[in-house]
């Protein structure tokens, strides 16, 4: 196991060092100087321009900047922000639980519908259920989030005015963060009230964020369901005349989550990426409207330190899923 | 699930009615986060609407809704016969806003006047570089080599001294970056070792004063309960940034925000007829163009430029493009900006005749070129690309062959300021009114080399007439040598001046007497709610 853990810990430093670097180079790769989108319209004169490009440390070489910022990480410095100077890893540690609350929940409701739709589907297989549940993973699958989100908004909040367009908490609560988790904070402040407006806000996004992994988990979970239904320990539970319900969710259910724990494992990276698209329409104040941001007016220091960070989270996860894995499935300990 | 759900919504529904109890929290829906709350550190609409606008006054200021400027800080103002020196007597018993941390002990002065001004213009003071040190409206708008000083007299009297007559200084003080910030503030947080809160959480003399800002969600302000213009209806502010305009819109309908910036140009038809809004329009403070780069050959030659006017359809761009929102422009200024000369002829479409210019000019076989075109909408101009293309075919008529070119917009900006192009599609928006703004920005001599003059056009007889113009203080006069101005660029044509576009403005209909700033400002002292 030690070894196992250690090799696990071992290819992380080298991942850390390809993001570093694939982050550095990705957003120079886009063509426009944060300088000139500063100036807009407006025009700079060169000898401005170049004594701004300065300022900013952005004259050296690209390896010098490159060594740089690995320097100042090794210190644990992200770098600050080139448009609002204020320190990258601050602008992260408040918008992140945003991100994750949303995140995590989306993923909750992902399981909660997706685990019952495969086990249903895969033990009634061939029905018209069945055909329901596949069909509908297939389309949430493929849903595009944009067009997804906004379609919720302009049924539910819009038409029907059940939940509100946009935003975590009614503009009207000021709720001081402590944990950063809306849901918790409002519950901790002096207007708990609070918390069902806070709830309200999150149901939209983590049904429009939690839509892929919805279907993906559904339709992982009916075909490892299906392999294990076949195998012969739980032909002969059956033959023993156990009680089916329990052969299903105790006996085939256990060993039929074993690869589906690895697909939730992936899903945390996609998860992010879509929370990208989730923020940006729902307004939601996490790390995916900001790396948008960012982009959008080339800040580099952010965008470096957003995905860095962004992928500590899924190596770190990842890290934890293999471990997992390793500690539920020991023949994988021993494969390589 | 659904309980729980349908208590939430009740609970919701019910807060939404103390809320309307209350009824004076007006929930602006911006567009984005600002990038801070110092309107000196940066140049967007975005961190202005946060900051200068309803949080800062200035010594002079923008009457809402025009471009008219009016007393703001200082009562008044005297200028010296030279038009170097501008005396401004400042108003007394103003009070600044408190924050958390600061409690002002003294009213507004001139100390707080020549912090404000100092802080930008010398390297040399204990704030320059603090939050970065940049100042690039003030660096814009030549400041640094404009003002010599800024001296108190005394504690109500300020002297700006200026190294020339310039008449558009006073509307330049009435800019975002001209905000007067608090010296006795800026002293107590230098000696608490930190100097950046005077630009993170502001203290000015405005009508609003920050409560909080939630990064990327909300800002949050209330009343300044001494603003001395007297408090305004709206008691609680509330930005409620939302970045996508269908949901801005979206939240319009919902009641969720009264105020909307910039919406989307496909959803304009829907909300003229939406009963929960409330469209304003008004013709806006800009200029879309064609700037002919006249370094570059064939368009040194004044025929070729007049040419290519003459075969462009400009009506047909504004119905394909604009829709109705835009209107032909002649004049490289808006109409609603003073010494606008209505005398001014544009050239008509006519191909023929352009041809003819073009024979003229040698170039009877016609010749191949490259239109740039801008990746983005930008207020001026709302389909570039599309733009292009019917500025290309109108030109195929003649025989000019034009390819269009695109880059994304920061290198396209960075590449024309180099001087790249042969032709290309820009605009401007106004900062404050005044001609001078237009044209000796986007057409003098100064601004060929590294400005904002993409044509390249530096043209004696034409800039003789706008430099002439900064010096004069008279505006008679001065309006009589920007017509004249006006006059000169036509027959020059550097430019292929294209439209002037109409500005949209949604608001919810229990919002009263809102008004459209035509600089693109939001402000929030002034409106009211209607119960």
């Amino acid at each position: 196991m030690f070894a196992f853990v250690f090799r696990r810990l071992g290819l992380v430093i080298p991942t850390f060092l390809g993001v570093t670097l694939f982050a550095f180079i990705l957003i120079r790769l886009i063509p426009g100087d944060p300088v000139a989108m500063l100036a807009g319209e407006r025009g700079m004169s060169p000898e401005r321009h170049a004594q701004m490009m300065a300022q900013l440390g952005l004259d050296r070489p690209m390896i010098e900047q490159y060594v740089m910022y690995l320097w100042s990480l090794l210190q644990g410095d992200f770098g600050r922000s080139l448009v609002t100077r204020t320190p990258v890893l601050d602008e992260f540690m408040t918008l992140f639980p945003a991100t994750l609350e949303l995140s995590v929940t989306a993923m909750l409701f992902a399981l909660i519908i997706g685990l019952p739709a495969g086990i249903i589907a895969a033990v009634r297989r061939g029905t018209a259920l069945d055909h329901t549940v596949m069909a509908g993973a297939l389309t949430g699958y493929s849903m595009p989030i944009f067009w997804w989100g906004l379609l919720l908004i302009l049924l539910f909040s819009v038409t029907l005015g059940w939940t509100p367009v946009s935003g975590r908490i009614s503009v009207l609560y000021y709720i001081e963060p402590v944990t950063g988790f809306m849901l918790i904070d409002t519950l901790l402040s002096d207007e708990p009230e609070a918390f069902w407006s806070a709830l309200h806000h999150l149901v939209l996004p983590a049904i429009v964020l939690g839509t892929i992994p919805l279907a993906v988990i559904a339709r992982m979970t009916r075909s490892s369901m299906l392999e294990v239904l076949g195998e012969d320990y739980v032909r002969t539970a059956r033959a023993k005349g156990l009680n089916p319900v329990r052969v299903v969710l105790v006996h085939a259910l256990r060993n039929a989550l074993i690869p589906v724990i690895t697909v939730i494992g992936l899903q945390v990276g996609l998860l992010l990426a879509g929370a990208i698209l989730t923020e940006t329409i729902f307004a939601w104040p996490g790390i995916g409207k900001w790396l948008i941001e960012s982009i959008g007016r080339r800040d580099y220091p952010s965008v470096q330190g957003g995905i860095l960070l962004v992928s500590c989270v899924v190596i770190v996860v990842n890290l934890i899923v293999d471990l997992l894995y390793g500690i539920i499935n020991p023949r994988i300990r021993h494969a390589r | 699930m659904y309980k729980a759900l349908m208590g939430a919504a009740a609970a919701v529904a019910l807060l939404g009615a103390v809320g309307a109890a209350e009824a004076k929290t007006m929930v602006y829906c911006s567009e984005g986060s600002p990038e801070g709350f110092n309107p000196q550190l940066f140049t967007s609409g975005t961190t202005f609407d946060a900051s200068s606008r309803n949080v800062y006054n200035r010594l002079v200021e923008f009457e809402r809704g025009t471009t008219t400027v009016k007393p703001g800080l200082a009562e008044r103002y005297d200028v010296s016969d030279d038009g170097l020196t501008y005396t401004f007597h400042l108003r007394k018993g103003v009070k600044f806003q408190s924050v958390k941390g600061f409690t002002p002990s003294r009213d507004f002065n001139a100390d707080d006047v020549v912090y404000s001004f100092e802080r930008q213009l010398n390297p040399d003071h204990p704030y320059h570089k603090v939050s970065g040190g940049t100042y690039e409206y003030f660096q814009g708008m030549s400041m640094p080599s404009l003002l010599k000083a800024v001296e108190k007299v005394d504690d109500q009297t300020v002297r700006f001294v200026l190294n020339r007559p310039e008449a558009p200084f006073i509307a330049n003080m009435a800019m975002d970056f001209a905000s007067i910030l608090s010296a006795e503030y800026a002293d107590k947080m230098q000696t608490a070792g930190t100097p950046e809160k005077v630009d993170l959480e502001p203290v000015g003399t405005g009508p609003f004063q920050l409560v909080n800002y939630q990064k990327d969600a909300v800002i949050r302000y209330k009343a300044h309960p001494d603003y001395w213009r007297g408090k305004g209806d709206i008691d609680t502010l509330v930005f409620s940034i939302t970045p996508d305009a269908s949901v801005r819109y979206a939240k319009i309908k919902a009641g969720e925000c009264h105020v909307m910036p910039f919406p989307n140009p496909a959803d304009l038809a829907q909300m003229g007829s939406d009963p929960d809004v409330n469209l304003m329009s008004q013709e806006g403070l800009n200029i879309g163009y064609l700037a002919f780069n006249v370094r570059k050959k064939p368009f040194d030659d004044v025929k070729v430029r007049q040419a290519l006017n003459l075969a462009t359809n400009k009506a047909a761009i504004i119905e394909a493009i604009y829709q109705g929102a835009g209107k032909v422009a002649k004049n490289p200024i808006p109409p609603t900006i003073w010494s606008y000369n209505d005398k001014v002829e544009d050239y008509p479409y006519d191909p023929e005749q352009a041809k003819a210019l073009l024979k003229e000019a040698g170039l009877e076989g016609g010749f191949e070129t490259d239109i740039w075109a801008m990746p983005v909408q930008r207020p001026y101009n709302p389909g570039a690309r599309r733009m292009a293309e019917m500025i290309q075919s109108d030109w195929a008529a003649i025989g000019v062959k034009a390819n269009i070119v695109s880059y994304e917009w920061g290198e396209y900006l960075k590449r024309a300021q180099a001087g790249e192009h042969q032709t290309l599609l820009l605009g401007w928006t106004g900062d404050n009114g005044d001609p001078d703004n237009f044209l000796a920005v986007l057409l003098g001599c100064d601004a060929a080399n590294g400005g904002s003059n993409y044509a390249g056009w530096c043209y004696k007889p034409f800039d003789d007439l706008i430099m002439k113009a900064k010096t004069v203080a008279d505006q008679g006069e001065r309006t009589k040598l920007y017509e004249e101005a006006q006059v000169v660029f036509k027959e020059q044509a550097p430019w292929m001046t294209i439209a002037h576009s109409v500005v949209y403005q949604p608001i919810r209909p229990e919002v009263q007497d809102w008004r459209i700033d035509p600089l693109g400002g939001h402000y929030f002292y002034g409106p009211s709610l209607k119960d």
